[in-house]
């Protein structure tokens, strides 16, 4: 067994940024990963990192901007601790050696993004991402951090306490992918989960193989609740052929969307007059859809991305990354024609159900980054908030999770007396309780709360070694390939850009047909050694109940809010639904339930308007 | 075991083609001209008629010390249908997916920036997922990258690769970092960081490393992407003139930058199109102006 203070798991932006942030607390850190750390996917990111530096910008401004994005479904305490914070962690990243681009008085450079009042996008290159996991990873190296890289997290180490709200995690369960070894973690203070998004639940994804929301379905499992899933964006420009994303940065430079007819339509056909290209993300990529639909899509396909007008010059020097992704993925020269584009699974604003510290409902467990949901983003993401709410709030989790005293978070999570029963929509199918076997990852066995510590490890890690051996020695049944491509397909079907009850409830008898599938599944692979057919059926189980929770948030939310978009229901009703969903395990006994969101900021409250750009 | 000590054997037939229309197929030059042909003569709708049904076919590295049968290395071969804008890894991954679940590659982004999926294929090292499979001759021979330990199928043990990034200390030494209240960065023209740019491409592939013929002959030796992720730092005017000297000094040892014989090879491969050998030798440049030992 392996013992540290604090384990992080994942080691992308928010899993680096908290592991430097809890060793620098004086915490025994440790960096648990699937991946080498410049293998993660923050490392694909490519516009930047918005941050009020400016003079004339200020960080209420990039609060209120946010807000407005979420189409206010995002709690105002998380919205302005980002906006606060983003300009300090972003200056350190550059004392870190970060080579952000420059103007010509060596001062970092800042370029408008979708959805913001000032230009405060601050980047390198259109390959942000990639230099800040690099940066981060630099300075891990440097503190010599310890990392377990290739080493599978399995599951979460709870006692099982009746209510989720009074366990408490005491590490994780792990194996080491090059010798197949399953092993125990033991965290005495906290478990930090960094594991990313849940994109690999869609077939048509800018995410990366890895991104199957492993973080989500331990937390899930063990009982922490997660906010919000239905909330996933697709972005408006990635490749047709492979969902590689083109960054918004080019439409931030002055790239013009064009449908088959030739017409600009974010203007032509009104779907956003002011900021035509540049609104929202969710706005864009519904226009999209709809030229398609109406038949003005390129080979009823997709669209026109132009940026030629811009020059060489300029295309070089700030979009460059681009150039050679539209050739290498799509065979396109972005210097002499436009770039086909359409609408790809992106990013989940949704997660983990954390405060303003990372904390989860459960004790000592805490999520930050993608996985998690503080809530930032609400109901949609503005582009470039994603990388500052890595370093925000992976930092936060980090120094909490090393016993630092942030002062008490204004967001409450996990069931309490605050929040409201959904009650009123029909579930299609009894939610989560099929899986390989109808244990959750509480481990039930434990003696209670009190239950000690290594034991509970020794418990959970006997029982991960017998789940590898049930599914290695089963000879025959189902692969996970074929049931991942199906929960893919019924995903991209009816959980997409427009959504209708009827094609959700499709989706969840087809993601109930996958869980009876998955009591079958096998591991073909005889061999310990490098067992990706192991790992990946793990990782199919947790998109499965990662998928359900996506389905069943946008089945009960019926309005249209932000990237969430309902047929019956094509308006924000905010009388009822300027509320968080919330999915609970609990034990396998799922529930649903509502938070009311925070609009009241530290010196003023965001009333909600009209989202229009 | 590497790769490169290896005869490889007579390969077994996996799934035989059954179409014959697979054998003998033209080269890719031949069969690229074809294609733009007939797209001409045919102005609209080529595409998928023109492709359907053509068949990939792999021979790929198989390798797992512990399965009977596969101790000895081998090649299987798989018969992938192509579609338009193919990629090697896409192959691959469709071979695992469909025909043979223990098949095992690293993979993640599928975008060539996490430098997962840099294999050997058809003799140069080149990254799985920026590989059209149109653009190569069939069969398309996948094997691990040479001159690294190969611990199962295409997957080599990336320890060593590691140890040598770290080994030059790859992070920024301006102890100066900003009060709290202070949110001034540090200043930097765009000229030097146009200087640095294509430096800090590096994705950690280990294509250059695998390629280089003085790493193969000398364990120690820091590398072309080591060197090149201290190039980053050493030309970075942020940071000071004492930390440039210091990092020459780790660069201008018996196994730094004076090992390279400028071969190219590295560059050659490099899927980020980093100058590496331009980089080695401006380092080596930079070392003498310093009067830094010769070795």
């Amino acid at each position: 067994m392996y013992e540290h203070d604090v384990i992080v798991v994942g080691a992308g932006g928010a899993g680096l940024r908290a592991a430097i942030a809890a060793h620098e607390a004086g915490a025994d850190t440790a960096i648990v990963s699937k991946l080498h750390p410049v293998r993660s996917h923050t490392g694909a990111a490519e516009g930047g990192i918005n941050a009020a530096l400016q003079e004339g910008d200020d960080w209420e401004l990039h609060a209120y901007d946010t807000m407005k994005g979420s189409d206010y479904l995002a709690d105002a305490p998380a919205v302005e601790t980002l906006a606060q914070d983003a300009p300090e962690e972003t200056i350190q990243l550059e004392h870190w050696g970060m080579p952000f681009s420059r103007e010509e008085d060596g001062r970092v450079s800042q370029r408008p993004f979708g959805g913001l009042s000032y230009p405060r996008t601050t980047y390198a290159g259109a390959e942000t991402g990639h230099h800040l996991l690099h940066t981060m990873y630099e300075q891990v190296v440097k503190r010599g951090i310890q990392v377990y890289d290739e080493w599978y997290v399995m599951n979460l180490v709870t006692d099982d306490a009746a209510d989720p709200n009074d366990r408490s995690c005491h590490g994780v369960v792990a194996y080491d992918v090059q010798s197949g070894n399953v092993q125990g973690f033991k965290a005495n203070n906290g478990v930090v989960l960094a594991t990313g998004g849940p994109g690999q639940a869609f077939d048509h994804t800018t995410n990366a193989v890895s991104c199957t929301g492993d973080g989500h379905a331990m937390a899930y499992r063990a009982g922490a609740s997660l906010e919000d899933m239905e909330f996933i964006q697709f972005h408006p420009t990635s490749l047709p052929s492979t969902g590689v994303l083109i960054s918004e940065g080019v439409r931030g430079e002055g790239g013009i969307l064009y449908n088959a007819k030739g017409e600009r339509f974010m203007f032509e056909h009104g779907y956003a007059n002011n900021s035509g290209e540049l609104a929202s993300r969710d706005v864009v990529a519904r226009a999209e859809l709809t030229e398609v639909g109406e038949g003005r899509g390129v080979e009823d396909e997709y669209v026109h991305l132009d940026m030629r007008h811009l020059g060489e010059e300029r295309i070089l020097d700030r979009l460059e990354n681009i150039l050679h992704l539209a050739e290498d993925f799509e065979g396109v020269d972005g210097l002499v024609e436009p770039m086909p584009v359409k609408p790809g699974q992106h990013y989940a604003m949704g997660g983990i159900d954390v405060d303003e510290n990372g904390q989860t409902n459960i004790g000592g467990l805490y999520a930050a980054g993608e996985c998690a949901c503080v809530s930032v983003h609400g109901g949609n993401r503005l582009g470039g908030n994603a990388l500052p709410e890595l370093i925000v709030f992976g930092k936060r989790a980090g120094r909490h999770a090393a016993g630092e005293d942030l002062g008490e978070a204004r967001i409450r999570t996990g069931y309490g007396d605050d929040v409201e029963d959904e009650t009123e929509t029909e579930l299609p199918v009894r939610p989560g309780e099929a899986g390989l076997d109808t244990s959750s990852g509480v481990a039930a066995d434990g003696g209670g709360v009190a239950a000690e510590a290594d034991g509970l490890l020794e418990r959970a890690v006997e029982r991960e070694r017998a789940r590898v051996d049930r599914l290695m020695d089963k000879d025959d049944g189902v692969q996970h390939a074929q049931i991942r491509a199906k929960l893919q397909k019924a995903m991209t079907d009816y959980v997409n850009v427009f959504r209708t009850g009827d094609g959700i409830r499709k989706a969840l008898r087809v993601i109930r047909e996958c869980r009876q599938e998955y009591q079958d599944v096998y591991v073909d692979d005889p061999s310990r050694t490098f067992n990706t057919d192991l790992q990946q059926t793990y990782e199919t189980r947790n998109l499965i109940d990662v998928a359900e929770t996506i389905a069943l948030g946008a089945l009960v939310r019926n309005e249209f809010r932000g990237a969430h978009w309902r047929q019956e229901n094509q308006e924000r009703r905010d009388d009822e639904w300027l509320k968080h969903t919330l999915i609970s395990w609990d034990d396998g006994e799922p529930s649903i339930f509502y938070r009311p969101v925070i609009l009241e900021g530290q010196d003023k409250t965001y009333e909600p308007k009209e989202r229009s750009y | 075991m590497s790769t490169q000590q290896e005869q490889p054997k007579e390969p077994e037939s996996q799934e035989a083609p059954e179409d014959p229309e697979m054998r003998g197929a033209e080269s890719p030059q031949q069969e690229r001209l074809k294609e733009k042909e007939q797209g001409l003569a045919q102005a609209e709708a080529v595409d998928e008629s023109d492709v359907e049904g053509e068949t990939v076919h792999l021979k790929v590295f198989r390798y797992d010390p512990e399965v009977e049968g596969k101790q000895e290395p081998r090649f299987d071969d798989f018969y992938v249908p192509f579609e338009k804008g193919m990629t090697v890894l896409d192959a691959v991954m469709y071979a695992r997916d469909e025909f043979d679940s223990s098949l095992t590659f690293r993979h993640s982004c599928r975008q060539a920036v996490c430098g997962s999926d840099a294999f050997f294929v058809n003799g140069r090292q080149r990254l799985g997922c920026k590989t059209q499979i149109s653009e190569l001759e069939q069969p398309v021979r996948v094997e691990p990258l040479p001159h690294q330990e190969v611990v199962k199928d295409l997957v080599v043990d990336m320890d060593h690769f590691y140890d040598q990034m770290h080994a030059v200390e790859p992070y920024f030494q301006d102890e100066d970092t900003p009060a709290t209240n202070d949110l001034e960065e540090q200043r930097q023209s765009p000229e030097n960081r146009e200087k640095i740019k294509m430096s800090s491409r590096c994705i950690w592939c280990g294509a250059c490393m695998s390629s280089c013929n003085i790493a193969a002959g000398d364990n120690q030796y820091l590398g072309p992407a080591a060197i090149n992720k201290a190039y980053k730092f050493a030309m970075d005017d942020r940071e000071g003139a004492e930390i440039k000297e210091h990092r020459l000094r780790i660069l201008e040892q018996e196994h730094g930058v004076w090992r390279c014989q400028t071969q190219f090879s590295c560059t050659e491969v490099c899927p980020k199109d980093i100058p590496l050998t331009e980089h080695i030798q401006e380092l080596k440049r930079e070392a003498v102006k310093k009067n830094l030992k010769f070795w």
